[in-house]
């Protein structure tokens, strides 16, 4: 190994230190996504369609997240309305 | 010899499972199963893969099937018919998968009624997963109670490893039936301690640390695996290599005994061997 490569390793993480943070990101929004009950997407499409008889709004200006926290579940909906 | 679960009539199902294809579930079942064997345990090791069949030429037993585990669902063979009893190995039995079938012959009520009949007479069912988590994974994986999952340091494999203990957690019959959930352990295999000294390779904690489930042993890369499957010989009863001694290790963990983990160090080479390129 060179001193320029000595250098080199020193600003750049380990290509097994990438591979960690990646998978620990993937795996954990996996997981979140594998504790969501079945009915959530459709619930999800459901509210959109009502909120659209009143307001004309994209499919990605409403979010709907379930949260867990211990033993009390949080339905979280944001709608961005449009400006005029 | 007292039976696992303590109940005469219950043998403990283990399976062998990993969503991604080629990280060493058969390999590691042959090896697992032989050394639950060689432990005095009466051991099946039953061939899920239908269509790909590979577990009896690990075993070396290739050329003595006659009937397989769909014959026997199907009723047109007994089990006793079916069941391989290994050369080799004393209280060891292999029920081989069909060559011809596809995924669609095990039905679970054709599962359930052979298990239930080799619980019987058997202490451990060990249960050789297919790759994917379609129905023949899920299958092997149904009436388990403990899982052994088989998994590569290397990102597809960890994911994959993540994805069958939902399935574990959510689609097998304890699961299902609101019992105590499966035993899950993390079997880490072809592990380079070299390339993870560089940086090159998920360390042993890097995945422990992403799956969070106990570690049953780690298996390093090794030329004896191969060799083993070359003569249809499982890599545990080779007491020289360190593949077949890691292996030894975790069943030994799988008994509730203690042991170290080994081979994870680099192994310094000495002036000659460097000299010489050993």
């Amino acid at each position: 190994m060179g001193i320029f490569d000595y250098f080199k390793s020193k600003s750049e993480p380990s290509s097994a230190s990438v591979a960690k943070d990646r998978l620990q990101i993937i795996v954990a929004h996996e997981r979140s996504k594998r504790k969501q009950p079945d009915y959530l997407p459709q619930m999800q499409q459901e509210i959109i369609d009502v909120i659209r008889k009143y307001v004309k709004v994209g499919s990605e200006d409403v979010q709907i997240q379930l949260e867990n926290i211990e033993d009390c579940s949080i339905l979280e909906v944001n709608v961005t309305l449009p400006d005029n | 010899m007292k039976r696992p679960s303590g109940d005469t009539a219950l043998a403990k199902i283990i399976v062998v499972t990993s969503g991604k294809g080629g990280v060493g579930k058969t390999t590691s079942s042959a090896a697992i199963g032989t050394g639950i064997a060689l432990k005095g345990f009466k051991t099946v090791i039953i061939d899920f893969d239908v269509g790909l069949r590979n577990l009896d030429l690990i075993m070396g037993c290739e050329r003595r099937v006659v009937y397989d585990f769909v014959n026997v669902i199907n009723k047109e063979a007994t089990l006793t018919q079916a069941l391989i009893k290994d050369k080799r190995t004393k209280d060891l039995f292999i029920l081989p998968a069909s060559q011809t079938r596809d995924k669609d012959a095990l039905t679970q009520e054709g599962v359930q009624g052979v298990l239930e009949e080799l619980a019987k007479d058997f202490d451990y069912i060990i249960c050789d997963s297919p790759a994917g988590i379609e129905k023949g994974a899920q299958m092997a994986l149904y009436f388990a109670d403990a899982a052994i999952v088989v998994t590569n340091p290397e990102v597809s494999s960890v994911r994959d490893s993540d994805r069958i203990l939902g399935i574990l957690q959510s689609k097998s019959r304890r699961a299902e039936e609101g019992k105590e959930p499966i035993e899950e352990h993390l079997l880490l295999t072809r592990y380079h301690p070299e390339r993870v000294a560089l940086g090159e390779m998920l360390s042993v904690s890097d995945v422990e640390d992403i799956l969070a489930i106990p570690l049953l042993g780690v298996i390093p890369e090794s030329e004896a695996v191969l060799k083993a499957s070359n003569q249809g010989t499982p890599v545990i009863l080779d007491t020289e290599s360190a593949a077949g001694l890691a292996y030894m290790d975790a069943v030994d963990r799988l008994m509730g005994e203690e042991r170290p983990l080994r081979f994870l160090d680099v192994q310094k080479k000495g002036f000659f061997k460097r000299l010489l390129g050993g």
